[in-house]
């Protein structure tokens, strides 16, 4: 029985100029699956990542995602995918409440909808006494778990999380991960880069890009074994340490 | 005598409390760590160390200087590397760095063995412009600019944050190269794994210092009673453990769950109540604290 796909890339290729970012590029992601996606500074990822969300255009290769070619149903990737990142993910001069109803109106909800929800989110989060403060006055931890609801405000199929972590203290780290874990479980398929190895671990199934390939693709604790490895870190630093050498 | 002598420095931005009396001395040729995540006031307190930013209350001294009264001494004889990279962006690598040497009243040339290790890795690149580089390139020139007056100490903030494993690893061995030529080294980071490659650190959160130790030490000095725990369902282990005890906390650590309790807690009591739970399959250990452990601890204290 096949696992139901919501990402197939096969033999991805992009290139600037003579430059291979991504060398002939093969793997799924199943649906609800939380996928790590892991390489060094300039490995390749953004680029890949860039592909899937509907921003650049492939070279050559055949790629669907939630269902969409990349060529010709880019508009329709971006409906049903959502994003963050560390650097860029809401607008700090928007109040707490104006950051979900911005985020709702971009992907077309309903207004009614809106509020009935952002009421049902700001609860959840515990954001209560803020709603109607401005973003770059709240803390960065409370920001993050924010701009990871928003991403998935609209439900999307697909969310992508570029380094969603980086800089946040230890506990708001572990209950980032918490909602990552319930989003996963609400069959959203996750896609998470991230610098931390730990972090790595608590991924279903790990990617590894070394100079615009794929090195390794697994679960964590096969490619443990596989390379005879303490840990995450350890897998890492081997394959990408190999590129160096090369 | 103490290379750098900090004493109760605080700092607000509006109503908001960025440092709230910070003090600590660091040793002459001491790595210094300064761990904590965003928001903790890191950059605040080197800004202010830096002489680029005014504290409200309190004061510091690097050397024989005051960071208020003796700025431009100060400005001479420390090697600031800021968290945001502040290069000309337009200017290319080998003008960069002649220009940083020129202000500083000297030239590439006679400082060159200090910066070579580094400086070989950028120099087939001399001649591309600085905001064209790879993040872990611009990291070694800024690195670079930092060292090329020959400071008696290096300020760095943050400088292997969103850098992969393989380069923050290089970067730590290059900052203990620089530390045996006896230059004084205060650096700031949010990965607790790095506080492990310090002489010292402080632990830092929202202001303030939550301890300050060896590494070692602030491991010695952890509390409760701490178990590894692995079954085959973690986010549901993690669900039944939280349920387990209170005083307790529950956070997941890379393929395990580290379980920790300040009271008293009976391993096989505990296995049990986990087999109980649909975890038959399950291993308990006793392990040791990483650092990461005793700042969840003593963040969950201040709180």
């Amino acid at each position: 029985m096949d696992k139901e796909k919501a990402i197939t890339v096969k033999n991805l290729v992009k290139k600037f100029g003579n430059f291979i970012a991504n060398d002939n590029l093969t793997f799924d992601v199943y649906k609800g699956e939380i996928f790590g996606f892991l390489g060094a500074n300039g490995a390749g990822k953004t680029t890949t990542l860039k592909i899937l969300c509907g921003l650049s255009k492939p070279t050559s290769g055949q790629i669907n995602v939630a269902g969409f070619n990349v060529y010709t149903e880019t508009n329709k990737i971006k409906n049903n995918i959502g994003y963050m990142s560390q650097k860029f993910s809401l607008y700090e001069d928007l109040t707490v409440y104006e950051n979900i109803r911005f985020y709702g109106g971009i992907y077309g909800l309903k207004l009614k909808d809106i509020r009935k929800r952002a009421d049902e989110l700001i609860q959840k989060l515990g954001l209560t006494n803020v709603r109607n403060e401005l973003l770059s006055s709240i803390p960065l931890g409370w920001k993050q778990k924010l701009a990871f609801s928003v991403a998935i405000f609209h439900h999307p199929k697909i969310v992508f999380l570029d380094e969603p972590t980086g800089g946040v203290d230890p506990v708001t780290r572990r209950e980032f991960w918490d909602m990552i874990y319930d989003a996963a479980s609400e069959g959203i398929t996750i896609i998470v880069t991230t610098h931390y190895m730990d972090e790595a671990e608590y991924c279903n199934r790990v990617c590894i890009m070394v100079d615009g390939r794929i090195e390794a693709i697994d679960t964590p604790a096969q490619l443990i074994k596989t390379y005879n490895a303490a840990n995450m870190n350890d897998v890492f630093i081997q394959l990408a340490r190999k590129a160096k050498q090369q | 005598m103490n290379f750098v002598e900090i004493n109760n420095i605080s700092k607000s931005y509006g109503s908001h409390k960025a440092l709230l009396e910070t003090s600590f001395s660091v040793k002459k040729g001491e790595l210094f760590g300064v761990i904590g995540p965003d928001g903790a006031g890191k950059t605040t307190l080197f800004r202010i160390l830096t002489t680029l930013l005014l504290a409200d209350s309190g004061s510091a001294r690097i050397s024989e200087y005051d960071i208020f009264k003796d700025y431009k001494k100060i400005r001479q004889i420390v090697g600031y590397m800021p968290g945001r990279f502040s290069l000309y962006q337009d200017l290319t690598v080998e003008e960069n760095l002649a220009f940083f040497a020129t202000i500083f009243g000297t030239t590439i040339k006679e400082n060159y063995e200090l910066i070579k290790d580094i400086y070989v890795q950028i120099e087939p690149f001399k001649d591309r412009q600085a905001g064209k580089l790879s993040g872990g390139m611009k990291q070694k020139l800024a690195l670079s600019c930092a060292l090329i007056h020959k400071p008696e100490i290096l300020i760095l903030d943050e400088p292997t944050t969103g850098v992969d494993a393989v380069s923050r690893k290089e970067f730590w061995d290059l900052l203990r190269k620089f530390k045996n030529m006896g230059i004084t080294i205060i650096v700031s980071t949010p990965y607790m794994d790095e506080a492990s490659l310090c002489d010292r650190v402080s632990l830092m959160q929202e202001g303030k210092i939550m301890q300050i130790n060896t590494p070692d030490n602030i491991i010695n000095n952890y509390k409760p009673i701490l178990f590894e725990i692995h079954s085959n369902n973690m986010h549901d282990l993690l669900i039944k453990l939280r349920k387990y005890h209170n005083n307790s906390n529950v956070f997941l650590f890379g393929q395990t769950v580290h379980y920790s309790s300040i009271n008293e807690i009976n391993k096989d009591d505990l296995k049990m109540y986990l087999k109980n739970n649909g975890h038959a399959n399950v291993e308990i250990n006793v392990c040791t604290p990483t650092i990461e452990d005793c700042f969840l601890w003593l963040m969950n204290q201040n709180n």
